[in-house]
């Protein structure tokens, strides 16, 4: 089972059993006269911003660079995204909760996705996902997430470690990543995925590899 | 068989344009560009490239529907890579990123667009970071940006990372996406090559696909050709992964047989277990069995077995594995990207994951297989876009296929639970309205 947040009914659509006031207008987009906004951000966002033919499409890049600030996507993000995007609150919540890797409630600063889907279930992932959260306990600083695949089942089971892919993971392993974060390290320097040959040269002799 | 892909693809700096060049890189874009455009398109055509994001439409046919007039057009490149099993388009970006870039130009060239984007999932940071490096450099070297090596050409190439929705991945999904909405597919038609990005002409092709262009230009679509077998030419990257002894990525020639891939290449089940099942083509495409893996491996012939190729991504089931867990365990990845627009896709991924679960926990009985069986016959065929179907098929071939399997672990969780043995299996669906 997935474990990233479902709401009820299988879809993308929070919010549905929950009320509204219908009295209350719809939020306008944010005045920049009132409306304060960091500048690096700013200056990230209208960087994106000006990549594109069309301002909009650098929501998504927006969202990530706000998230980075913020640490998540609070309502203070969202209402600084949608000041320098002119776009409405909503526009941008609506964007927010599509998206798997965008936060909508605050988390702990190490972002751990471990891929719970077929190829990583098959080889244990579903059991290095509790590992992990025993490793973990109730230390807050830890965001530890089931994801659906991360497109790395050559590693299986691995996970993504704030945006580093490491596996194949044993849950001796994950006793340690909760260890090397917590002391300011880097998680498993020797299983990241950017030290993996391809299988396909490593297993010709004499093919077209190395 | 020589590489074409994966050909050095370990060697140290191969991601720099320096070493990318020297072994050959960009020649085949000064090649292009002195050649006309329509001829390019023909080169593509005969080359008999399919598509290798999961349609397998052919490259050149697709690239000919951009109208040729004088108009904003646009080139993506579809790096999402989220089909369950998939890691191709993850090893090309981060090793031969440039070889993507080189093919995107070409391709954009050919069609006259002159706005090219790369959508990657939010989740390849590695890859990203890889990307714009190398993106930088192809523009420092002025193989992108204005007027490209005096040919009148200009390119913008940008990158753009989604954040987590299998749902991007399907090109309408992707380009609403792209244009910063939720990434709800559209209704097609218009397909993207009238009406795509901006509402502009819009040719979109997986990873592979694109960084197929410059070896055929290279050694010209006739020469290409001759890889592979009737329908399915040239060589496809395979990820092999779930139960196998040496999962990875694999470059093979299209026909060999299904059995040398697992096995010779992947090493098959650990010793003392066997295959059990096998998806040919990423979790959405319908299973295969022990008995299939003798199939030759390409478009045809798959689909002749009532599977397909898709992705490429070949997930390998052992016997020691419960066939109800892998049902539910699909089941439940589709609900959870299901994206919500349309009725039989968001009802129906969420009641199949109900009823497996009920399948599961011992609470059904046979008759729910029946009904299981009849949801997903009302799925396929019925979405707004394929990601119902891609649930569907691969669960209905599973109910199918093991059935008896199904029915035993029902009886057995039922006993298990004190609920006694269920009523004999009703012939007809009861819920055949
Ligand atoms: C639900 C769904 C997910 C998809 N995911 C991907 C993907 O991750 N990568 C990809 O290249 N194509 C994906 N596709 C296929 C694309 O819609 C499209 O056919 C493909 O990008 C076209 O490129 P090609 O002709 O080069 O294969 C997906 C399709 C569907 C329906
Ligand atoms: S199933 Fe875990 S990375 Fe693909």
């Amino acid at each position: 089972m997935s474990e990233v947040t479902r709401f009820t009914h299988g879809s993308r659509i929070p919010g549905w059993d929950q009320s509204t006031d219908p009295s209350k207008p719809a939020a306008a987009i944010p005045d920049p006269a009132t409306t304060t906004v960091p500048e690096e951000l700013r200056a990230a966002i209208e960087a994106e911003i000006a990549k594109y033919p069309e301002r909009r499409s650098a929501l998504i890049p927006a969202l990530h660079h706000a998230q980075e600030h913020h640490g998540w996507c609070s309502p203070e993000a969202i209402e600084q995204v949608a000041c320098v995007m002119r776009l409405t609150p909503g526009e941008v919540a609506a964007v927010v909760t599509f998206y798997d890797m965008f936060e909508s409630k605050p988390v702990g600063k190490n972002t751990i996705y471990v891929c719970t889907n077929i190829s990583c279930s098959l080889n244990g992932g579903d059991r290095i996902l509790a590992a992990m959260r025993d490793a973990a306990g109730d230390d807050p600083d830890f965001n530890i997430r089931g994801f659906e695949c991360l497109g790395a089942c050559d590693m299986a089971p691995m996970a993504s470690i704030n945006g580093e892919y490491v596996g194949p993971l044993t849950d001796e392993d994950c006793n340690q990543v909760i260890a090397q974060l917590t002391a300011g390290e880097t998680p498993l320097p020797a299983k990241q995925l950017s030290l993996r040959p391809c299988a396909d040269a490593a297993g010709r002799t004499g093919g077209d590899g190395q | 068989m020589s590489a074409i892909l994966f050909d050095r693809i370990d060697e140290p700096g191969l991601a720099t344009i320096d070493v990318y060049t020297r072994r050959g890189g960009y020649s085949a874009l000064k090649k292009a560009l002195a050649m006309p455009r329509e001829a390019i398109i023909e080169e593509l055509k005969v080359s008999g490239l399919r598509g290798r994001g999961g349609a397998g439409f052919s490259m050149g046919t697709k690239a000919s529907f951009i109208p040729g007039a004088e108009i904003d057009k646009y080139l993506v490149c579809n790096a999402d890579e989220s089909e369950p099993g998939t890691f191709k388009d993850r090893e090309l970006m981060q090793k031969k990123p440039h070889q993507l870039i080189e093919g995107m130009i070409i391709s954009a060239y050919a069609v006259g667009a002159n706005r090219s984007f790369i959508y990657i999932r939010g989740e390849y940071v590695l890859q990203a970071e890889m990307l714009e490096r190398a993106i930088a450099e192809a523009k420092q070297a002025g193989h992108l940006g204005e007027n490209i090596h005096g040919s009148g050409f200009s390119l913008d190439l940008v990158l753009q990372r989604g954040a987590g929705a299998y749902i991007c991945g399907e090109e309408t999904g992707l380009l609403d996406s792209l244009e910063g909405k939720r990434g709800n597919p559209r209704l097609k038609p218009p397909f993207p090559a009238n009406e795509g990005l901006y509402k502009g002409p819009t040719l979109i092709n997986n990873v592979e696909t694109l960084a197929t262009v410059p070896p055929i230009i290279e050694m010209g679509g006739a020469e290409y050709a001759k890889l592979g077998v009737e329908n399915s030419a040239g060589t496809k990257l395979v990820s092999v992964s779930g139960n196998v002894q040496r999962p990875g990525n694999y470059e093979i020639e299209l026909g060999i047989s299904s059995r040398e891939i697992i096995f010779g290449l992947a090493g098959g089940p650990e010793a003392g277990r066997s295959v059990k099942l096998w998806f040919p083509g990423g979790s959405s495409s319908p299973v295969l069995t022990a008995d299939d893996l003798d199939l030759p491996y390409d478009f045809d012939s798959l689909a002749k077995a009532g599977s397909m190729l898709g992705s490429g991504a070949i997930i390998v089931v052992d016997d020691s594995v419960r066939v109800v867990d892998v049902a539910l365990k699909l089941a439940s990845f589709y609900r959870h990207e299901s994206c919500g627009k349309c009725t039989p896709c968001r009802e129906g991924t969420n009641w199949t994951v109900n009823m497996l679960e009920r399948v599961q926990s011992g609470e059904a009985t046979p008759m729910d297989l029946d009904i299981i069986a009849s949801v997903q016959e009302q799925i396929i065929g019925n979405c707004l876009c394929v990601l119902g179907d891609a649930m569907a098929m691969p669960v209905g071939s599973l109910v199918a296929k093991f059935r008896p399997e199904f029915e035993a672990h029902i009886e057995a969780a039922r006993e298990r639970n004190g609920l006694g043995a269920s009523q004999p299996a009703v012939e007809q669906p009861v819920l055949t309205i």
